[in-house]
């Protein structure tokens, strides 16, 4: 079986978030990691592999310094990691960045492909089910447990708000990955080790398959941003430390001045 | 792929219904379509998907819903992306919007992707804000600035940035829209639908998945997003037990419990009452954080409430920073001594 997991480097928005005196996100104060979604993806194809043997490729898109995140994934345990970078696929949408992703899958086999549910820096969850689009197979978003695999089949839970589906869907297919589905496992001291030193393709504009020119980069998104700006918090209010009868009192108070009691 | 601009009119809104149930997120979509319906002078049709529907069709024309296109087939029975994406893409190539509004619900933002895909178009995510206006914003030397555009504001990062996003040059200009955000118009009783039929036709192929079982989750409680007052729990709060002091306190003021997503993942509460980025977005007149630290994707889901409250051990603990009121010290101590005070006062 051949597994392709999908992965992004994101900057890291927890516990480490870093703000700028004015309330704004300061991003350069924060790390890179994989994005957590992704990283349970990861690890269901690796348990998929201790499971069932697989082979298992890791592809992200981003700068040439995303391939920390496929050498921490060979750590984990993947096979091969394959790094698209290109000046012309920069400024990409969720539309052309799925192209640029589907146009990389092309050049692979794959029984099925794992992404994660959405990335904490964009929060759209437009990629995966668009990449299954593009590549005509089906997907199950929102996965929250792998049953198993049979005779070309696979069973996956999917969640929805009160209830889940227990699906069943012909492989190839795309299943999105909740952070529920997986604990991720540690990267092992040899694979550190192994992965420092392996080979990571590396592929361009010119390595993606059966993709026009008008559906990659800035110039191939059809949405454009007409205003961006980090968001200014109202700010914080009162704060007072207190005993126990004099908070109680404190918020009795306030209570009775905004007309809640 | 050239399309013809001009043939793409009227504001169209997906009428998510599940158990043949509309969803409050259908009639919130209408309410903001006919807003914007009313800047480009057209109409507001709500597409209803299912099996055995058709009953439903007067709800949406109750809600102001000008036209209902109806697509009503066996195999539409149960949400699966693979006829839903087919029917919704259909009905687009037929009818032709300039404006597709999909729910942000875990059915809206399986079914927006690939319905956006299928039809090349673009998709800006969990929208908070609609509006019509110009893009560029302002005239730029070299670039024809188009009107009547479809602006939708977003936010990312967790909720620490704002985006405003256009699609200038694809038809329709689609969007998923955060529930719980766009206000819906009063009901009108006795509102008859204007009721178009429409049926692709559907042929199961291999992107038709199976379902195998639907297993629901036991509903705990009320909808958190439709809570005036909601008493909210984190980590701190320490164990599913000692969530009891928090139910107290809810029982006295009317209110519902809610929780963050560590709550969630200890086990400790079902996720649909968890606040939050990957929960639900709630604005409360009341909100109680207690013992909640207040990760950012927390933030998000409840910093439009109109009174923040929040009672935490840290004095450093990033949810003094949207509270109204801050209270440092021990939860233990303060929530069981405000419910026996709020009793006393209230009896």
């Amino acid at each position: 079986m051949k597994i392709v997991v999908c992965i992004k480097q994101v900057p890291d928005t927890k516990g480490g978030v870093q703000f700028n005196p004015d309330g704004t996100l300061n991003r350069a104060a924060m790390l890179s990691i994989m994005n957590p979604d992704d990283k349970a993806g990861l690890e269901a194809a690796l348990e998929l592999k201790d499971q069932y043997g697989a082979e298992v490729t890791v592809v992200t898109m981003g700068l040439p310094k995303a391939d920390e995140v496929l050498r921490e994934a060979l750590a984990m345990g993947a096979d091969h990691g394959i790094l698209v970078t290109d000046r012309v696929l920069g400024g990409a949408d969720t539309w052309a960045t799925s192209q640029t992703i589907a146009g990389a899958l092309r050049n692979l086999e794959y029984d099925l492909i794992i992404t994660g549910r959405q990335a904490i820096d964009g929060d759209t969850a437009q990629v995966g089910p668009q990449i299954s689009e593009h590549l005509g197979i089906p997907v199950i978003s929102y996965a929250q447990k792998i049953v198993g695999i049979e005779d070309g089949y696979i069973t996956v839970e999917r969640q929805f708000d009160d209830r889940y589906h227990v699906l069943k869907a012909k492989m190839p297919c795309l299943i999105t990955a909740l952070a529920e589905l997986d604990t991720p496992r540690y990267m092992t001291p040899g694979g550190i080790f192994d992965a420092y030193d392996a080979d990571i393709t590396v592929w361009g504009r010119n390595d993606l398959k059966d993709v026009d020119d008008s559906n990659l980069g800035l110039k191939g998104s059809p949405t454009q941003i007409a205003k961006a700006s980090d968001k200014v918090r109202k700010g914080a209010g009162e704060k007072v430390t207190l005993d126990t009868a004099e908070s109680v009192d404190y918020i009795m108070d306030k209570l009775k001045e905004k007309h809640v009691i | 792929m050239t399309q013809n601009m001009e043939e793409y009119k009227g504001v169209f809104i997906f009428a998510q219904q599940v158990d043949n149930k509309l969803d409050n997120i259908a009639f919130e979509l209408i309410g903001k379509a006919k807003e914007l319906a009313a800047d480009l002078q057209t109409e507001v049709a709500a597409v209803l998907l299912g099996s055995g529907v058709k009953d439903l069709c007067d709800e949406l024309a109750a809600y102001g819903a000008d036209k209902v296109i109806l697509v009503d087939d066996p195999e539409l029975k149960e949400y699966r992306t693979e006829p839903y994406a087919h029917a919704l893409a259909s009905v687009i190539g037929e009818f032709k919007p300039e404006i597709m509004l999909v729910g942000a619900t875990a059915i809206g933002r399986d079914l927006g992707p690939r319905v956006s895909a299928r039809v090349h178009t673009g998709l800006t995510a969990d929208c908070t804000k609609l509006e019509i206006g110009d893009f560029p914003l302002n005239p730029m030397p070299g670039k024809e600035q188009k009107h009547n555009q479809l602006l939708m504001t977003r936010p990312a990062f967790g909720g620490n940035t704002i985006a405003t996003i256009a699609c200038p040059d694809f038809r329709p200009q689609m969007a998923t829209v955060r529930p719980g955000v766009m206000q819906k118009q009063d009901k009108v009783e006795g509102a008859k639908a204007n009721v178009v039929e429409f049926n692709p036709g559907f042929t199961p192929n291999d992107k038709y998945v199976e379902i195998l079982e639907i297993v629901k989750n036991a509903k705990t409680t009320a909808d958190i997003m439709d809570a005036k007052i909601l008493v909210s729990g984190g980590r701190g709060v320490g164990s599913a037990e000692n969530f009891k002091l928090l139910d107290d306190l809810a029982a006295v003021l009317g209110g519902t419990v809610s929780c963050s997503r560590a709550v969630v993942d200890a086990g400790w509460k079902a996720k649909d009452l968890q606040v939050g980025q990957t929960g639900k977005t709630v604005r409360p007149n009341l909100y109680f954080a207690i013992g909640i630290s207040g990760a950012i994707q927390h933030l998000a889901g409840m910093e439009e409430s109109d009174i923040i409250i929040a009672i935490n051990k840290d004095e450093n603990a990033p949810i003094f920073d949207v509270a109204d009121y801050g209270i440092v010290g021990d939860l233990n101590k303060i929530v069981p001594a405000l419910t026996e005070k709020l009793k006393a006062e209230l009896a």
